[in-house]
């Protein structure tokens, strides 16, 4: 009988199994989709680095962070007004949002009616999802007017001699303080749904244990999961304060935009964000835009280090609680 | 009968209690008042605005003086946001959904291990260094501003999340699926399209919603790219209006029909928004349940 061979295989079959039907080719092309991700990080960083040449070797790293003036006129470039503005702004809204966003941990992790607990996780991610541009406007035209009567004028007037931080005027109301109570709305979801995730974790036996011993229900959360969920709940306050930091448009549009350091919280001021923002389409020269683009990169080495912190403490206490 | 002092301590602990327990429902209250107060400011404000002519028209400039009825609508914005987010949409989708392919189908080994960690860069870098980034790119080498360059920063901004939303999703997927299909003698990447993409398709398609409305709200990286335009653009490589942009711009006008006009498109944001998070909300949680 003249029966071809079953197992003789064509040319167009060896290609294939070579390429194992296919397989390789798709693992190819995923792989690489997968890369250009790694590949727009790194464009990010060149790109504002070679952009930023001209100011880092007109006034150096250091100098530009360190020196005082900014004036596009004179040309004259430095980022530590903003820097501070920044890093005062987002301080003033991690200590305004995470007492109560890690309150808020606590009852939707323990206290919360089953019935209850998902549709208020739904309005605390609702309170992260609405753009930043909303926030900005509903400071200007309902925040700003209700803050300037009844929270900075009267401070200012009673203790503004006596505390250098709430010293007046207070002028239209817009500066650090105010800035720093945007942000801290902005970010409480943030701390608010990662002390949830870490408070959730926490085994039940130290719960019970501590219940064994007759304590009561705070004293369980206060002594039992508080300790045990510290780093995560540290983790989270440390993503938020990324998020402040990086945040643009509320910053922009409370503010008051002036490059300069003053001691009162009442004063207008600046984040590198929000002077990148004003600034950029419309730079005087090139080493302004210069500049600009340095501030852009230490921006992101700040941002960086926040969120370095928090995923190494978040990640630490979900490895630590799988293991059990 | 117990010693006083134990009574008074026990009712002294009872009282803390008590106290802070009251205090994690208040302040779970106090959060919620600024949602509630911003989105009654924001429907309040912006359902004034809306009429046949914000919708239809594009900016009219405000007379300064007895006529300022006529002010025009919005329709360029509209169109812009909807060039922009879409040609972003475009390019980040395939890098999203191929990128989470690749970490959810294959073996992690240290590649995976990169490509997440950049992800979660990515996810935490401030949109403004991003809008630089395309500044620099397409701005400064072009020496236009133009949409284009808006929808380049914004795909940098929607791939991490379709990525993350596309890998937990397929983990989803059970392996007896996959198992089936090769005991079948489909090739592994036939199995990934027809088996357990389909699978996870509602799970990636809420990713995909999610990072839409993430871009759709976003404002910084527009700021210094796409710049504004008052009148209705088409050309990708020009300038144009968004509705976060024109939302911006006009509360900064001292025009009182301006500042109504913001809140319109502020409320269109919103309605966005909501609309998304709530339906991927009922999505996912009725998935959970079943």
């Amino acid at each position: 009988m003249a029966l071809t061979d079953p197992f003789a295989r064509s040319r167009g079959l060896r290609l294939r199994q070579r390429l194992q039907h296919g397989d390789l080719i798709f693992w190819l092309v995923a792989l690489g989709f997968a890369l250009l991700v790694v590949a727009l990080l790194l464009i990010i960083v060149a790109v504002t680095w070679d952009g930023s040449r001209e100011a880092r070797e007109t006034f150096g790293i250091v100098g530009f962070i360190t020196s005082t003036d900014w004036n596009p006129v004179t040309g004259e470039f430095g980022a530590l007004p903003a820097i501070y503005g920044t890093v005062v702004s987002s301080m003033i809204a991690l200590v305004l949002a995470a007492p109560p966003a890690i309150m808020i941990g606590v009852f939707l992790s323990d206290l919360c009616p089953a019935r209850l607990r998902a549709p208020l996780s739904l309005m605390v991610e609702l309170l992260a999802a609405i753009p930043s541009v909303v926030y900005g406007m509903w400071g200007v035209f309902v925040l700003i007017p209700f803050y300037r009567t009844f929270i900075a004028s009267p401070i200012s007037n009673a203790v503004g001699d006596q505390i250098p931080i709430f010293e007046g005027p207070v002028a239209v109301g817009r500066g650090l303080l105010v800035a720093g109570i945007i942000l801290a709305i902005m970010i409480l979801p943030t701390i608010a749904a990662v002390s949830r995730d870490v408070l959730t974790v926490v085994p039940t036996h130290q719960k019970e244990a501590m219940l064994a011993l007759g304590a009561t229900r705070w004293e369980v959360i206060r002594h039992a999961q508080l300790p045990y969920a510290r780093a995560g709940i540290v983790g989270g306050m440390m993503l938020g304060l990324g998020r402040a930091l990086g945040e643009t448009m509320a910053a922009l549009m409370v503010i008051g935009n002036m490059p300069r350091i003053e001691t009162s919280l009442f004063q207008p001021a600046t984040t590198a964000a929000a002077q990148i923002a004003s600034q950029l389409p419309t730079t005087e020269s090139d080493l302004h835009a210069s500049s600009l683009i340095l501030m852009a990169l230490v921006l992101f080495l700040i941002t960086l280090a926040a969120n370095s912190i928090a995923r190494l403490l978040v990640w630490n206490v979900s490895r630590s609680s799988g293991g059990r | 009968m117990r010693p006083a002092s134990t009574m008074r301590r026990y009712r002294r602990r009872t009282y803390i209690n008590r106290f802070m327990l009251v205090l994690t429902v208040g302040s779970t209250g106090v959060a919620l008042i600024p949602l509630v107060l911003i989105l009654a400011y924001v429907f309040q404000q912006g359902i004034g605005a809306w009429d046949v002519q914000f919708f239809t028209e594009s900016f009219r400039p405000v007379a300064l003086g007895e006529d300022t009825v006529q002010t025009g609508g919005v329709l360029h914005a509209i169109v812009g946001t909807f060039i922009i987010v879409g040609v972003a949409l475009l390019m980040a989708m395939p890098i999203g959904v191929m990128a989470g392919i690749y970490l959810a189908e294959y073996p992690a080994n240290r590649s995976s291990t990169i490509i997440r960690f950049c992800t979660d860069v990515l996810t935490a870098m401030p949109s403004i260094v991003v809008g630089v980034t395309a500044y620099i790119l397409i701005v400064q080498q072009t020496q236009r501003f133009s949409a284009l360059a808006g929808s380049v920063a914004l795909v940098v901004l929607m791939v991490p999340i379709i990525t993350r939303t596309t890998e937990e999703m397929l983990r989803l997927v059970p392996d007896s699926s996959r198992e089936a299909a090769i005991a079948l003698g489909a090739p592994k990447w036939w199995t990934t399209l027809t088996v357990v993409i389909p699978m996870a398709f509602s799970g990636i398609v809420t990713g995909i919603l999610l990072a839409l409305a993430r871009a759709a709200g976003e404002t910084a990286p527009l700021l210094v790219t796409v710049l504004g335009n008052n009148n209705l653009a088409y050309n990708i490589f020009g300038p144009m209006q968004a509705l976060p942009l024109l939302a911006y711009r006009y509360t900064e006008q001292p025009f009182a029909e301006m500042n109504e006009q913001a809140w319109g498109a502020a409320l269109l944001l919103v309605i966005i928004v909501l609309i998304t998070n709530i339906s991927v909300w009922l999505a996912t949680r009725r998935r959970q349940a079943g």
